[in-house]
């Protein structure tokens, strides 16, 4: 699969701007040291030239930014979305967070985003630039020459384990459409279901007692669009700014993580922006999968408008016992 | 100058950590670097430096203050301080230990925070200087010199040796507690070091930022700069750069009901928050926009005309590296500052 490249997209968005069908550009734009890329909404050509970026970086997906742009703007914003954050997009339609009447949603393929702390386990630190061709090349401080990195084995997690290649959402598509994957993003949940009680609470108590409760994780999540979370509400008897206790450390994570089931598409953004490395994705993904198991395949986003389990009700669907002693109630 | 070869400071932290309690960045199960207490067998990190900043070790993220005990209508208060015990922060880079001077000045200027207070007094830091910075480093912009870390004792570690040089009398009294396992040196080897890392700090890619346009009295001139509204308008209001800052200073303090009394704790907050510094008319910033505004003119302005000119960032580039965004205070300095590239 050939890569777009950010030309062809300034060229596209910048044509659309001209024609008068968008007001706007969501995309990404370049920083200093080309891997930390700023989510941008770019208002002309000259803009779109100067700094607009698409590139191995290009992680953040800014399907969540329509909630607060698409107020903003006077007329249509061009989105640019990667085949997962179509997901997102259409959960938040579904959650009727934004007008799709004033979306124009471009997709453009992906191969995958790189994980910048995996490239400089390569590479080492010291980065001064990166040129993201065919292979990754690495300039350095202290290496003579730039180091040659393959994305493949740079990958974020979540890409590594892409769920699909697939756009299920657009009004025009750039480049090539891919397909729904067979991933094996269940794998690391399944290994935590095979441990003991003892053993998966104390995996978690080691994760979770690095929260340091700077909400990233719940402030980038696409399923997070509350215009006040119960956490931030002093009226709401539990709103906390610190991880007070060993308690408190959990119980935000495991709220939020219920909170969202059905909901979560697994983007995996909560464990891209965490600053402490906690594997978010996996309260989520344990949902999912619970969920695919007790009640058949469900993908949040798929399709706008579908009815997650938990809240949809078939004469199939399982006694609660029976998900009760399902795996001997994992216990 | 005093030197332990690398293969002994096993010796070194094991017989500091005799008769203090020694904290050292190790490897966390994540892969990051974090202040762990040092127990046998717990390495010393290669990392440049910790995602939580030292500043955690005077200024932790939650602490109880006072308790309140009610019987009837009677409230007695009790007064929950206790006095720190010695400890020792081995290996704080030159830019966190600048950070400690501007908590300093917060918390000891009058009324001085006895909580915090109690802690420097009782705190030992032994600095470590850079010799591969990373290209989110800029502490050279604050006028730090990362090949000379201030503290109580200085650290340089080489390729095979680690060299100590007292600058207190607590250093000292550290250096002697340690002196039958180091041996008296010239400092030959860490002024090589010295000038091969300057070499390497001249070529760093924000070597050139400059603090110029900055600094106390420019609130007018910055305050409504048409800018902002650009450099935040993707910002998510999480606290990660605050809360990774080894200067971001602000707390709130709140009650907690244990069932049978009151504990009043404070805990950090941060100016992304939606809820912070909210007051009984309601909320002086209530965009994103204001709010992102105050972390940077806080740090460039505001701080300064406070302190004497002295700007309360010291370029660790945690910031730079954390921010889910990847926007920090490079590119506002840059954007506003009138010298972006």
């Amino acid at each position: 699969m050939q890569k777009v490249t950010a030309s062809q997209l300034i060229d596209r968005a910048a044509a659309l701007l001209a024609d008068g069908t968008v007001r706007a550009v969501l995309g990404w734009k370049k920083g200093e040291f080309d891997y930390d890329i700023t989510p941008a909404v770019f208002e002309s050509e000259e803009e779109l030239k100067a700094s607009f970026v698409f590139n191995d970086f290009c992680g953040a997906n800014v399907s969540k930014y329509l909630v607060r742009h698409t107020k903003k703007i006077d007329g249509k914003i061009l989105v640019f979305l990667k085949p997962c954050d179509t997901y997102s997009f259409n959960q938040l339609l579904t959650e009727h967070r934004f007008d799709r009447e004033k979306v124009y949603a471009v997709a453009i393929p992906c191969q995958g985003m790189a994980d910048i702390d995996r490239v400089k386990a390569i590479s080492g630190d010291g980065i001064v630039a990166i040129d993201c061709g065919e292979t990754i090349r690495v300039t350095t401080l202290y290496s003579e020459a730039p180091v040659s990195v393959n994305l493949a084995d740079v990958l974020e997690e979540r890409c590594a384990n892409c769920k699909s290649k697939k756009h299920v959402a657009y009004d025009e598509l750039i480049g090539e459409e891919g397909e729904v994957l067979d991933s094996a993003r269940f794998d690391e949940v399944a290994r935590l279901e095979a441990m003991t009680p003892d053993e998966r609470f104390a995996f978690w108590q080691n994760e979770l007692s690095r929260c340091i409760r700077c909400n990233a994780c719940r402030d980038v999540c696409p399923a997070c669009t509350c215009e006040k979370c119960v956490f931030d509400n002093p009226q709401s008897g539990v709103e906390n700014k610190a991880p007070a206790n060993e308690f408190e450390e959990k119980m935000f994570h495991i709220i939020r993580a219920f909170h969202v089931a059905g909901r979560c598409t697994d983007c995996g953004e909560c464990s891209r922006v965490c600053p402490q490395n906690i594997p978010l994705h996996l309260l989520n993904r344990k949902f999912i999968k619970d969920m695919n198991e007790c009640y058949g395949e469900y993908q949040a986003g798929a399709e706008v408008g579908t009815l997650a389990p938990l809240v949809d009700y078939t004469l199939d669907d399982p006694e609660a016992t029976d998900v009760l002693t399902r795996r001997d109630c994992d216990a | 100058m005093r030197k332990c070869a690398l293969e002994k400071m096993n010796d070194v932290f094991a017989a500091i950590a005799s008769a203090k309690t020694l904290y050292l960045p190790v490897d966390g199960t994540d892969g990051n670097a974090v202040y762990t207490k040092w127990e046998d067998g717990v390495e010393w990190s290669e990392q440049l430096n910790t995602v939580r900043s030292p500043k955690d070790f005077f200024f932790p993220q939650t602490e109880d203050l006072m308790a309140f005990k009610t019987e009837g209508k009677s409230i007695e208060i009790i007064d929950i301080r206790k006095e720190a015990e010695d400890f020792v922060i081995f290996g704080v880079r030159a830019c966190d230990v600048r950070s400690f001077d501007i908590l300093d000045r917060v918390f000891l200027s009058e009324p001085v925070d006895s909580f915090y207070a109690s802690r420097r007094e009782h705190g030992i830091i032994v600095s470590l200087a850079c010799s591969r910075p990373s290209e989110t480093c800029f502490c050279g912009t604050f006028g730090i010199d990362a090949t000379a870390p201030a503290g109580d004792v200085t650290a340089w570690k080489t390729a095979d040796a680690v060299y100590f040089e007292a600058n207190t009398d607590k250093g000292e009294t550290l250096l002697n507690e340690i002196e039958a396992l180091t041996e008296e040196t010239s400092d030959e080897a860490v002024r090589v070091q010295q000038e091969k890392t300057k070499t390497i700090l001249a070529k760093l890619p924000l070597a050139g930022l400059k603090t110029d346009a900055f600094g106390g009295g420019k609130t007018k001139e910055f305050f409504d700069h048409p800018a902002w509204e650009e450099l935040s308008q993707t910002c998510l209001g999480c606290g990660t750069c605050t809360f990774v800052c080894p200067t971001c200073q602000c707390y709130d303090i709140k009650e907690f009901n244990t069932g049978s009394g009151v504990v009043r704790y404070r805990c950090w907050d941060s100016c992304m928050y939606s809820e912070f510094t909210r007051m009984a008319h309601g909320n002086n910033r209530l965009t994103q926009k204001e709010r992102f505004r105050q972390r940077f003119m806080h740090k460039l302005v505001y701080y300064p005309e406070n302190n004497d000119g002295l700007f309360s960032c010291v370029g660790c580039g945690r910031c730079l590296s954390k921010c889910p965004i990847s926007m920090n205070i490079v590119k506002v300095m840059k954007t506003i500052g009138g010298n972006a590239e």
